[in-house]
């Protein structure tokens, strides 16, 4: 193959594949080993974001067929418009992860090996690539399971801590249920294309081709929608991403909410759009069902966490019902004929995925920037570090600001294309949709709202005010290479927020392919200065002027008030006289939230204890008070017990059979057989 | 024709900067006499302002850069709100800059910084604002956006230019769907100014301040700036609510003769939902921060009423 797109794709895959066969040599000097490999990564990444780029832009699909695998089964790659996309998404962030990585790994030096965290991190890069990019079943499969043995090596990389291993457990059972639901619909398309004696029906091309009766598409669209939201976390099967998340390397956080997820996603479009093709409505209206009980969930279990990487976890469950819902505006659009609305849902929900993997990978990096300063990853005990980290600081801000969906950055602007897909929807006939879809934007409304309040909870008690803690640690900032990596991703979300039109022009191409039309961003009188989706005249958004409107407005009342004097004196904090002020009496984590726990109680398992200790002279006066509290996920009692329970049942009853003498394993042999025989007769 | 669309749209925000406070003490008038006091005057808010503006700043041992940026933010998109809502005339430039929804994104934005300004210095106060206002803007803001959306689902827009167009030409019958509309977005309108019965602005018990709370640690100029704003806000959700639900008397070209009835019209209807509003809030009692819940929570309800009854009924 020439240099195409696809070759540049597939020369940064060999280029981290390689790269593992160098790391034995490296393994003695790991400060080397940090510098070489990390630098690698960026530069296979930036291949991997131009040949995405490439794709999308030229509007081209590339085939290749690798001799490889099982005799006769060839892999098959392609990378049409919607694989560079995703590989565009998932370069674009790991380039920044991998330039952050060289600064934050070093944070091991001295304390583990990092070797098996290069290893498997180049492996879990590789493997989202091919997931991407693969063109039948047994390489996706094959790159899917690559993808999730790696993270969960990931996961497991601080292996000494009993949480560590019960997260990465829980983890790989999860993904395991996951792929074998995946499994299970690659198998019905495959058999349906050619028959279920011959094997040729694994590629997606047979798939395509394939007339599947609607029952039997319907069983492979729900076990492959069921498969991809275990992966993505979409709520009841998120269970394990907030206890995953948060104890792996931050780094590698970063790149599992932000782009593996997307993973997922992509996996739903594929087979939904592409490999079946058409569809009825419901399942348009199945997908935006749980996207939008994970948005609402998903941020009111945020709003409860302590813990910052937690709290960005449960937020990542939110960002993935907020794209879900996009999807779904999309496939019900398009099973009523409506390609114009379809597109526009579609690329909602693909441009909040690219959003969200930008400034969800921003997020973690500040937290991990937070937890390299303080190693400290409970809010409780943080605060004022925006004093100490003052690069940090800001930047995390701007992640803050972009997930809270407030223009001019990215969030809003995914969000109010979704809005618009949602107004838009008086159109559809049914009458179930015409109650489901006013309630599906009231939701959604809601879930940015509160999106909102938790991100002021998650900076004002970690960057602001005053250590919570008893002893505050030496705090520094994070080097240059972390900097680098989070200024990268924070202009990225000022960039998509101020200029969407160039990007969605980019990207308009793959509801092109998928549903038959283009949205055309900027169309009519106004320019790429304007986002006119469907008609000016029904919604226009302009991020650069809303960006230099409000900083001319700033700068300008800057000015004026400053002419004559800036002076400003600084004082002790008030304390209305009161002269005993300390840093425990500041709002923390917890009491922030403490006004929602009590709206929104009812959805969670709240254990609440508060332990007086009466002073002995004084019986108002308490001598000391202790407060507990426990908000535990309802979902884990209603659906994870049981199942564990009865796993554990099941387990204890047939342990029974184990009677450690070889006479009774020797008649259980002989009753097998007896039975065999008499049903082979 | 084109220099004169942009007098307008300059003229509209000298409306909107300059009017503001004179609104804000025509309601604490009708107040005073509501209640039998003596009042100070309809300029007192400016003699207020300028008070301020001309005392020095005492900033906090420990407050950042949020804390000072703040009240230039929150200035800057309230005069930013101010160019996109057709206040005297449709034909504004910077009408089809943001629609109704980048207007809420606003107030938000605003909004967030004030309450991270908050939680800066690190006082039980602050976090105790911050925290009450957040709670109450997340119930608020959906409402809200569902109430516009049941406006906007009528005149198929989210262009408040548009949506003024389309009321006027003609569908003024009596609509189930606007009427939801319009009684939730006062309810959401006393809630996001900080009016009784959901906050009190003339307070400043700890018990019931909510919005107060946050900005207890502001002075001088910064406190001038946030007070500012906070008079532009109830300004802009009265034009907003005039605009969206009652835009008869603004002008549909930029030509001098309408603009300037527009101005009267504006006028007569500020006078009177004054009124309105001082009689709500003379009527009422401020309710207990928890009763909040079911005040927003029947907002919302009656919003989401709204729209479904839009789909179901129109």
């Amino acid at each position: 193959m020439g240099i195409g797109p696809l070759g540049l794709t597939a020369s940064s895959i060999v280029i981290l594949f390689s790269f593992i066969l160098f790391i034995p040599l490296l393994k003695s000097s790991q400060r080397l080993l940090i510098n070489l490999s990390f630098f690698a990564f960026s530069a296979a990444s930036i291949l991997g974001i131009a040949g995405g780029v490439w794709t999308v832009g030229a509007g081209i699909t590339n085939k290749f067929i690798i001799p490889l695998g099982l005799p006769d089964l060839p892999f098959h790659l392609r990378l049409d418009p919607l694989s560079g996309f995703f590989i565009t998404v998932i370069s674009l962030l790991s380039f920044f992860v991998s330039l952050y990585s060289i600064g934050y790994v070093k944070g091991y030096l001295g304390k583990r090996p990092v070797t098996n965290l290069v290893i498997f991190y180049s492996l879990f890069l590789a493997g989202m690539m091919m997931v991407v990019i693969a063109d039948d079943a047994l390489f996706f499969l094959i790159s899917w399971e690559a993808m999730a043995a790696a993270s969960y090596f990931l996961v497991m990389f601080e292996d000494e801590n009993l949480e560590n291993r019960k997260a990465a457990f829980l983890y790989i059972i999860v993904a395991h249920v996951g792929a074998i639901a995946i499994l299970l619909s690659f198998g019905i398309m495959a058999g349906l294309a050619t028959g279920f004696e011959s094997f040729s029906g694994y590629t997606f091309d047979a798939m395509r081709e394939a007339d599947v009766p609607l029952k039997w598409a319907t069983a492979a669209f729900l076990l492959a929608f069921f498969g991809f939201a275990a992966k993505a976390g979409v709520i009841p099967l998120h269970v394990w991403l907030p206890e995953a998340h948060p104890v792996a390397p931050s780094n590698v956080s970063a790149l599992m909410s932000g782009v593996m997820l997307k993973t997922a996603i992509y996996g739903i479009v594929r087979v939904s759009f592409d490999l079946l093709g058409g569809f009825p409505w419901w399942w348009g209206a199945l997908v935006l069902i749980f996207g939008l009980i994970s948005a609402v969930m998903g941020v009111l279990y945020a709003l409860m966490q302590h813990d910052l990487k937690r709290l960005l976890a449960y937020h990542s469950v939110e960002n993935i019902g907020i794209i879900l819902v996009g999807i779904g505006l999309s496939m019900i659009f398009t099973s009523f004929n409506m390609p114009m609305l379809a597109a526009l849902g579609l690329i909602a929900g693909l441009y909040h995925t690219m959003n969200h993997a930008v400034f969800k990978g921003l997020l973690f990096m500040g937290a991990g920037a937070v937890l390299h300063a303080t190693g400290e990853r409970d809010m409780e005990e943080m605060g004022g570090l925006i004093h100490r980290m003052k690069w940090t600081a800001p930047l995390f801000l701007i992640g803050c600001v972009s997930i809270s969906a407030l223009p001019p950055f990215n969030g809003f602007v995914s969000e109010w294309l979704t809005f618009q897909a949602f107004l838009l929807s008086p159109v559809l006939p049914s009458p179930l949709l015409r109650l489901l879809i006013p309630l599906g934007a009231a939701l959604l409304a809601l879930s940015a709202a509160l999106a909102a309040a938790c991100f002021v909870k998650a900076f004002g008690v970690t960057f602001l005010g005053h250590w919570r803690g008893r002893h505050m640690p030496r705090v520094h900032e994070a080097d240059w290479f972390m900097r680098s990596g989070m200024i990268l991703a924070a202009l990225s979300c000022l960039l998509l927020g101020v200029l969407p039109t160039f990007v969605i022009d980019w990207m308009d191409i793959i509801p092109q392919h998928l549903v038959g039309t283009k949205i055309g961003a900027s169309s009519g009188a106004y320019g790429w200065l304007w986002l006119t989706p469907i008609a000016p005249e029904r919604a226009s958004y302009s991020g650069i002027s809303v960006f230099f409107g409000i900083l001319f407005v700033v700068a300008l009342t800057y000015l004026v008030l400053h002419i004559t004097r800036g002076h400003v004196e600084r004082v002790p904090i008030w304390d209305c006289g009161f002269a005993k002020l300390n840093e425990r009496m500041q709002y923390n984590a917890a009491s922030f939230s403490m006004p929602i726990r009590r709206i929104f109680g009812f959805l969670f398992k709240i254990k609440e204890d508060v332990k007086l200790t009466p002073c002995s002279t004084h019986k108002p006066f308490p001598k000391k008070l202790n407060y507990h509290l426990k908000v535990r996920d309802r979902f884990w009692g209603w659906i994870y017990k049981p199942i564990v329970e009865s796993c554990f049942w099941l387990a204890r009853h047939a342990g029974k059979l184990q009677q450690g003498r070889v006479q009774a394993y020797l008649i259980y042999s002989f009753i097998t057989i007896i039975i065999l025989l008499l049903f082979s007769r | 024709m084109k220099l004169f669309t942009f007098i307008t749209q300059l003229l509209q925000l000298i409306i909107l900067v300059g009017i503001a406070p004179a609104f804000t003490g025509w309601v604490r008038m009708l107040k005073c006499w509501s209640q039998g006091r003596t009042t100070a005057g309809l300029f007192q808010p400016y003699r207020d302002l300028i008070k301020l503006f001309s005392k020095e700043v005492l900033l906090a041992d420990n407050a950042t850069w949020i804390f000072r940026f703040t009240p230039y933010l929150v200035f800057g998109t309230a005069v930013l709100a101010g160019g996109i809502i057709p206040m005297l005339t449709v034909d504004l430039p910077a009408a089809s800059t943001a629609d109704v929804i980048v207007l809420v994104a606003l107030f938000a934005i605003a909004r967030f910084f004030t309450a991270l300004a908050g939680m800066d210095i690190g006082t039980a106060f602050g976090g105790m604002g911050s925290s009450r206002e957040m709670t109450i803007a997340s119930l608020a803001e959906p409402a809200m956006l569902m109430a516009i959306f049941t406006v906007s689902l009528a005149s198929k827009s989210t262009s408040l230019s548009q949506m003024v167009h389309v009321i006027y030409a003609g569908q003024s019958a009596f609509r189930p769907s606007i009427a939801f509309a319009l009684i939730a977005f006062i309810l959401i309108a006393l809630a996001e100014t900080g009016r009784i019965p959901v906050d009190n602005p003339a307070t400043h018990l700890e018990l019931t301040m909510i919005h107060e709370a946050m900005i207890l640690e502001y002075s001088g100029r910064h406190l001038a700036l946030i007070e500012w704003a906070g008079m532009m806000k109830l300004f802009l959700f009265v034009v907003l609510g005039i605009a969206a639900f009652a835009p008869w008397g603004i002008a549909l070209s930029g030509e001098l003769f309408p603009v300037l009835l527009a101005f009267l019209f504006m006028l007569m209807k500020l006078g009177v939902i004054g009124i309105g509003l001082v009689l709500i809030e003379t009527g009422l009692a401020k309710m207990r921060i928890f009763r909040m819940t079911e005040f927003l929570g029947s907002a919302f309800l009656l919003a989401t009423l709204g729209m479904l009854s839009f789909f179901i009924l129109e």
